[in-house]
C-alpha cells in the first residue's frame, strides 16, 4: 500500500518508536519567538546543557514587539526584558538571531518560508501553535510546549504520539472575491473548533492547487482552528518556483537534488488516510465569525445561527459566545458597526494580503470612525509594499503603515482593541479577550476587512 | 533542579467547568505570559473569568466559589484549544491542581499537561455529564483517580470507568520521569540517526 505526504516525512524522520508510547522524532527546523522560549534555556542552565545543532535553531522577536518606533527602547518594562532575555539566550548558546530591526525581523511564520528556511520534506517545530503555516511547503511543521522547545535545544528530537492521517479535498474552482481565508474559515466552520483534532491534515484538490504559496500558508496557518496538529499540501510547481532562490534555499546542484526528492513526496494514489472529507469550492463565499472561536462562521451574508436546542453544554457555550460579542440568532452581521480593523498576523501579513487589501481601498477612503491597524508580518513585506507603490495607495486611501509584529492578533505589545469594541481582524482567533479585554472580534479575510475599513460598518466585498 | 512529583491515585473533591471549547487564552491570557521563569502563572488561571475589570473577584466563578474545592478540575469537552502556551499547564499545576477530567482534550495541551505532571482524564461524554450532575447536586462530591489502574470513580455513586494512557507516558508519571531526561540517554540514537541521514 502507499503511503500519504505525511507518512513519508515522519517515517523518514522517525529515531525509534517507544513501544506503547511516542515516537522519537528528529526535528530539522525549529524556530524560537521570545514568549514560549525562556523557560526551556533556563532548562538548559539548570541541567548544564548545550544547544545540541545551533544550525538548526532560528530566532526571532515578534510577539510583544511595538509597531511604532522599534528603534527606541520597548516602553513596557516586562515586554522588553523578555524580549532581551531571547538576545541574551541566543548569544549565550551561538543561536541565530534576528532581532528588532534587523532586516530579516518579523512573524516567525512569516520569516521561516521567506528566507528559504522552510523546506518541503523537513520536520519544523515552534513553541507556537501557528507553525502549522509552513506545512503549506509540504513539511510536517507543528507547535509545541516550552518543554518540547528545551527537548529540540538539547537533543534535535521530541516524543510525539503519531496523529492519525485526514485528507481535505476543495474540488472545483474558488468564485471571484473569495481568499484562501475564507477557505480556511469555511472548513474550520464545517469541522467545528474541535474536529480534527488528533488529526494531521492534508489539504488537496483543484481549489488547493490553484493556490498561491502564500494562500497555502493562510490555509495550513488556520488548521489548528479546528485542532489539527498540523496543515500540510503537497509540493508541485508552485511550491519550487516560491523556494528557488530563496537566501537559505538549496542552490546548485544541491537545488537540483533536493527537488529530485521533494518529487517523491506527495501522497501516492493508493495511499489511505484514517478519514477524508470533500468539499466545493463553489460553495464558498466570503466568511466572517460571529462567535468565541474560529469554527462559529458563517458566509457574510448568512444569519448568525440558532442556539442548538437538542445539547444543553453546547447550548450554554454557544449562548455565552452569543452574549460576550453582543449578536443574537437570526441576525445578519451585514451594516453591523466597525470600530477597529487588523491587516496582518502570521495568517495574513503577507504581501498578498496588502496587495488585495490595496485592490479594494484603492481610490477610496477610509471610514472616520474606524481606527485601522495595518502592519506588515516582516520587514520583507513592509519593503515590497513599499517596492510595489502599495504604502502610496494605503496613504491616499488614509491609512497609515506599521512596522512589523504580532500585533493586535494577541495584544501582547500596545496595539489592544478597547472593551467592547468590534474589531474585523484578520487574525487566526476570536477567542475572548484575544485582543484586549473584552474586545469583540470578527475574524475575516483581506478584502472583507478591506470593505469593513471603507464603509465603517460589515460590508459584502463583492457588491 | 526540583524533583518532579509523582502520580498515584488520588481523591479529591472537584472544580466543575462545563463551558466546552474552553482555549488557553482563557486559562491564562496572553498578557500575563511575559514571565521568563515557570513560577507564579496560577494567580491568573482563568483571569478574565475570575476578575473583574476592577480586580474584583467574581464570586459566582466555580474558581472563588467556596461551593467548590481540591485538585481536580472538570472541564466541558475540548478543554485547552488554541495556542499552544505551556503557561496554561504551569497556572493549573500551580494553582493547585492535579488532574483535569473531560470528555475530549485538545493535543498540545494534553501533551503540556503531561510534561507538567498534572493528569488528563478522558472520560466518555456521558460520563462527564453524569459527575457534573453528581457535583451539581453535591459539592463535596469526591472523585477517586487510579492511574495505576487507569480507573476514575465518582464516590457518591460508585459509577467508575476505565481511562487511556500509554504505558510510556504512564511509567513516566508514576515514577516522575520526564521526556527529555529520556531523550538524553538515548543521545546515542540520536547520534545514529544524524550519521545514517547526513543530518
Amino acid at each position: 500500500m502507499g503511503k500519504t505526504l505525511f507518512e513519508k516525512i515522519w517515517e523518514a524522520h522517525t529515531v525509534t518508536d517507544i513501544p506503547d508510547g511516542p515516537s522519537q522524532i528528529y526535528i530539522d527546523r525549529h524556530y524560537c519567538h521570545e514568549v514560549t522560549s525562556p523557560q526551556a534555556f533556563e532548562g538548559l542552565r539548570q541541567r548544564g546543557l548545550r544547544v545540541r545543532r545551533t544550525d538548526r535553531t532560528t530566532c526571532s522577536p515578534d510577539h510583544n514587539i511595538p509597531t511604532v518606533d522599534q528603534d527606541k527602547p520597548i516602553a513596557d518594562p516586562v515586554s522588553r526584558n523578555q524580549v532581551a532575555t531571547l538576545e541574551r539566550n541566543a548569544a549565550e548558546f551561538g543561536l541565530t538571531l534576528f532581532g528588532i530591526g534587523h532586516e530579516r525581523n518579523g512573524i516567525i511564520h512569516v520569516i521561516g518560508p521567506e528566507n528559504g528556511l522552510t523546506l518541503p520534506g523537513s520536520t519544523i517545530v515552534c513553541g507556537d501553535s501557528h507553525t502549522s503555516t509552513h506545512g503549506a511547503v509540504g513539511a510536517v511543521a507543528f507547535g509545541i510546549g516550552t518543554s518540547e522547545v528545551e527537548m529540540v535545544l538539547a537533543t534535535q528530537c521530541i516524543l510525539q504520539p503519531r496523529p492519525r492521517t485526514m485528507r481535505i479535498n476543495v474540488e472545483g474552482k474558488l468564485a471571484k472575491g473569495v481568499t484562501a481565508k475564507d477557505v480556511a474559515l469555511y472548513i474550520i466552520a464545517k469541522m467545528t473548533t474541535g474536529g480534527a483534532t488528533g488529526y494531521f491534515v492534508e489539504y488537496a484538490g483543484e481549489a488547493i492547487r490553484s493556490l498561491s504559496m502564500e494562500g497555502r500558508m493562510t490555509l495550513c496557518n488556520m488548521s489548528i482552528e479546528m485542532g489539527a496538529r498540523g496543515g500540510m499540501v503537497a509540493p508541485d510547481e508552485t511550491t519550487f518556483e516560491y523556494i528557488r532562490g530563496r537566501d537559505f534555499a538549496p542552490k546548485g546542484e544541491a537545488w537540483d537534488r533536493a527537488v529530485e526528492y521533494w518529487r517523491t513526496l506527495p501522497s501516492d494514489p493508493d495511499a489511505r488516510f484514517d478519514a477524508e472529507v470533500t468539499f466545493r469550492a463553489e460553495d464558498i463565499a466570503p466568511r466572517i465569525t460571529y462567535g468565541t472561536n474560529p469554527g462559529m462562521g458563517i458566509a457574510i451574508d448568512e444569519d448568525v445561527p440558532a442556539i442548538p436546542i437538542d445539547d444543553e453544554a453546547a447550548a450554554a457555550s454557544a449562548a455565552k459566545s452569543l452574549e460576550y460579542m453582543g449578536f443574537r440568532s437570526g441576525q445578519k452581521l451585514l451594516g453591523e458597526k466597525v470600530d477597529y480593523v487588523f491587516l496582518g498576523s502570521c495568517t495574513n501579513g503577507r504581501i498578498e494580503d496588502f496587495r488585495a487589501f490595496a485592490s479594494y481601498v484603492k481610490g477610496k477612503r477610509k471610514a472616520p470612525g474606524v481606527t485601522a491597524w495595518l502592519v506588515p508580518g516582516s520587514w520583507a513585506v513592509r519593503r515590497q509594499i513599499e517596492a510595489e507603490g502599495i504604502d502610496r495607495i494605503l496613504a491616499d486611501a488614509g491609512f497609515e503603515l506599521r512596522q512589523p509584529g504580532c500585533s493586535a492578533c494577541l495584544a501582547m505589545n500596545d496595539d489592544k482593541i478597547p472593551a467592547g469594541a468590534l474589531a474585523v481582524s484578520t487574525s487566526n482567533r476570536n477567542f475572548e479577550g484575544r485582543q484586549g479585554p473584552g474586545a469583540r472580534t470578527v475574524l475575516a479575510g483581506p478584502l472583507v476587512a478591506a470593505a469593513a475599513a471603507i464603509h465603517g460598518v460589515i460590508t459584502d466585498p463583492r457588491i | 533542579m526540583k524533583t518532579n512529583p509523582k502520580f498515584s491515585i488520588i481523591t479529591s473533591r472537584c472544580v466543575p467547568l462545563p463551558t466546552e471549547n474552553i482555549d488557553t487564552d482563557q486559562i491564562i491570557p496572553a498578557r500575563f505570559l511575559k514571565g521568563t521563569s515557570r513560577d507564579g502563572f496560577g494567580e491568573n488561571l482563568f483571569r478574565d473569568w475570575r476578575y473583574d475589570a476592577n480586580g474584583e473577584p467574581i464570586m459566582t466563578f466555580p474558581l472563588n466559589d467556596p461551593t467548590y474545592s481540591g485538585c481536580v478540575l472538570v472541564a466541558g469537552k475540548n478543554f485547552g484549544c488554541g495556542s499552544s502556551r505551556e503557561h496554561a499547564a504551569w497556572a493549573i499545576a500551580d494553582y493547585g491542581f492535579r488532574a483535569v477530567i473531560s470528555s475530549f482534550f485538545a493535543d498540545i495541551h494534553k501533551n503540556n499537561e503531561l510534561n507538567n505532571f498534572v493528569l488528563p482524564v478522558t472520560v466518555s461524554q456521558d460520563f462527564l455529564e453524569h459527575l457534573l450532575a453528581e457535583i451539581a447536586a453535591d459539592p463535596t462530591t469526591e472523585v477517586r483517580i487510579d492511574l495505576p489502574a487507569q480507573t476514575v470513580t465518582v464516590l457518591t455513586s460508585g459509577r467508575s470507568e476505565h481511562f487511556e494512557i500509554n504505558a510510556y507516558k504512564k511509567q513516566c508519571l508514576t515514577e516522575g520521569l520526564d521526556d527529555i531526561g529520556y531523550l538524553l540517554a538515548h543521545a546515542a540514537d540520536i547520534d545514529k540517526y544524524e550519521n545514517e541521514t547526513n543530518s
